[in-house]
């Protein structure tokens, strides 16, 4: 397997503050990674250095073998990277629609000029923006919502909404941001399942998430975060057994360290 | 009532250009001459505010200094006619491109500056641009600016006075209105609308907000200067006195009025505000008091102006929520249906 996204020794230091200390993370292709650890792990910080909005500290990122860490974000959204935020960043104001017309951005070439005079490349582009935009949120399940605002979108819609513009990017690697905060379970059951059909469609997908029920079950390969360190890495069930893991989710408890006594 | 207008717009499109075409061709037979110079000025601030519409409303770029650019194409325009004796027609382009080369120097800050601090350096743009065109005498004529700029032969029909030059202006206008109105539903629109939406998502999907805001003051203050180029020779004469900070303002608040971010904004804004102090002329200077206090009323009641939906971000918490509760409605009906 092919290694995509890969994260060499990283930091970052905030003043006094280590939020994130020399992590290592290597996402292969057609992964579905996951990244979990407890409020204030760093968990966000990470993903704020790959998507090129922090440079690291120390260490470097790393995309097929080349490295990002250091371009300006929409650089990095060139490159193939595509996010979404923990706390919903859509257009708020702009329908469904056009959001995800502009996450077609990127791959799109039209210029003021083509605009103006309305040129074959303005064509190709809106034909293309088009026909992929409704194909988009066909497949996310949000055609009936094309024109509606998107803040005015239930919350659960609206992350989808957020995936669904970045998949407009036809991102080599799409990281999600805690995607099931605030759904209830019946939306986190659908997401996951879209996450898994997404995944047999060839994409590869980094996601950070409190729900436990749903890493365990959709993630192949888990990265816990701890006080900005790694603490431990591998597939659902070692991570389930790790006591730094328990120790650091559930504390060293009386019993637990009678136990070692 | 805007969506009884708008379904009627839309089911008549041919018919309704058709008849605002000839209105419009014909006007000056039915518009005494007098009035026809309150058109011209409206022509006139339509074409400044939709400038500044660009920069402000699309890409909420603040903006107070318009009127820099307004006379960077004013006296590009003098100069090439009176100086160099370059004719009226090849020098419009010129001047509006001037005006964008400015434009895309004042944009560099708009880079690292937001808000108010962003309307702070554009205010001080602007006044520099009317001390410089004030005190650089060889060039600008200093305090005694350009006088007898002449307006321009048009097939051998001289286009001055109000009644002809007004279709120089009913021109450029519609100009604008056709090249705006497909420059902001391509791809470079929702570029700038998605940076004065959310600069940080809208980076985060590879838009280059550095690239799109420099261009997006170059396509501005293009219009701005344009709008200059065509007004010295409508005037005949130009100085810096026309290029205060108040002229800044003056067209900030047509827009406000109008309805930012919307096409026909500026026409509105400008139809009002000028409509509003030519009639209230018997009160003299107290027109202006009138006119401030419908900008205030406007920021309080309808802060996205006349046009504006109620649904955009400058209407505020109070639209947004009613718009919620009806989109709540919605999601109910069809979870229902579901």
């Amino acid at each position: 397997m092919a290694a995509l996204l890969e994260a060499k020794g990283v930091s970052k230091i905030f003043g006094g503050l280590v939020a994130v200390d020399n992590v290592d993370m290597t996402v292969n292709k057609g992964d579905i990674f996951g990244i979990i650890g407890p409020n204030g792990a760093g968990k966000t910080t990470f993903f704020n250095i790959c998507t090129g909005f922090y440079t690291p500290s120390q260490g470097a990122i790393y995309l097929e073998g080349q490295k990002i860490s250091g371009l300006p974000c929409d650089q990095i959204a060139k490159k193939g990277i595509a996010r979404t935020f923990q706390n919903i960043q859509l257009f708020k104001y702009m329908s469904v629609l056009d959001n995800v017309k502009i996450g077609f951005h990127i791959n799109t070439r039209t210029n003021l000029f083509d605009a103006i005079v309305h040129s074959k490349t303005y064509k190709n582009d809106e034909k293309i923006i088009k026909e992929k935009g409704y194909a988009i949120l066909e497949e996310v399940g949000l055609s009936k919502y094309a024109d509606t605002m998107a803040g005015n979108l239930p919350y659960g819609v609206q992350r989808k909404v957020e995936i669904a513009r970045a998949l407009a990017l036809e991102p080599k690697i799409l990281l999600l941001d805690e995607p099931a905060a605030g759904m209830n379970p019946n939306e986190t059951d659908s997401l996951m399942q879209f996450m898994l059909m997404l995944k047999e469609k060839g994409h590869t997908i980094t996601v950070i998430e409190h729900d436990m029920k749903f890493v365990m079950n959709s993630c192949n390969h888990i990265l816990v975060l701890n006080f900005g360190q790694k603490i431990c890495e591998g597939t659902p069930d070692a991570v389930k057994n790790n006591e730094q893991v328990k120790e650091a989710y559930f504390g060293k408890g009386i019993i637990a360290a009678r136990g070692t006594n | 009532m805007m969506d009884k207008l708008k379904g009627f717009y839309v089911k008549n499109k041919i018919p309704v250009w058709v008849v605002l075409m000839v209105l419009l061709v014909t006007m000056p037979l039915y518009v005494s001459a007098g009035n026809m110079r309150i058109v011209c000025r409206i022509m006139l601030y339509i074409i400044l505010a939709g400038g500044l519409n660009v920069i402000s409303g699309y890409c909420g770029q603040l903006c107070f200094g318009i009127a820099g650019f307004y006379c960077v194409g004013s006296y590009v325009q003098a100069i090439l006619m009176k100086t160099y004796n370059v004719s009226y027609w090849l020098a419009l382009l010129p001047s509006g491109i001037v005006a964008a080369l400015i434009g895309a120097v004042v944009a560099l800050p708009a880079l690292r500056m937001k808000g108010i601090f962003l309307g702070m350096i554009t205010i001080g743009f602007s006044e520099l641009m009317r001390l410089i065109a004030l005190n650089w005498t060889p060039v600008t004529g200093g305090a005694m600016g350009f006088k007898g700029i002449m307006a321009p032969t048009f097939f051998g029909i001289k286009m001055g006075g109000a009644s002809k030059y007004y279709y120089i202006f009913l021109f450029v206008v519609i100009a604008y209105m056709f090249c705006t109105n497909r420059v902001i539903k391509s791809r470079v629109g929702r570029a700038w609308m998605s940076i004065r939406e959310d600069e940080l998502a809208a980076r985060s999907l590879g838009v280059d907000a550095k690239k799109y805001k420099i261009l997006n003051f170059m396509y501005g203050s293009f219009w701005a200067g344009i709008a200059g180029a065509i007004f010295v020779a409508y005037s005949t004469y130009v100085d810096s006195t026309y290029f205060t900070l108040d002229e800044g303002f003056n067209v900030l608040g047509m827009l406000i009025i109008g309805g930012q971010g919307t096409l026909v904004g500026p026409i509105v804004g400008s139809f009002v505000a000028q409509v509003l102090t030519e009639s209230l002329r018997f009160i003299n200077v107290w027109r202006y008091v009138v006119y401030a206090a419908l900008i205030i009323l406007m920021m309080w009641v309808r802060p996205q102006g006349l046009i504006g939906a109620s649904g955009s971000i400058l209407a505020g918490s109070k639209a947004g929520k009613k718009k919620t509760k009806k989109a709540e409605k919605i999601v109910k009906s069809e979870g229902k249906e579901a």
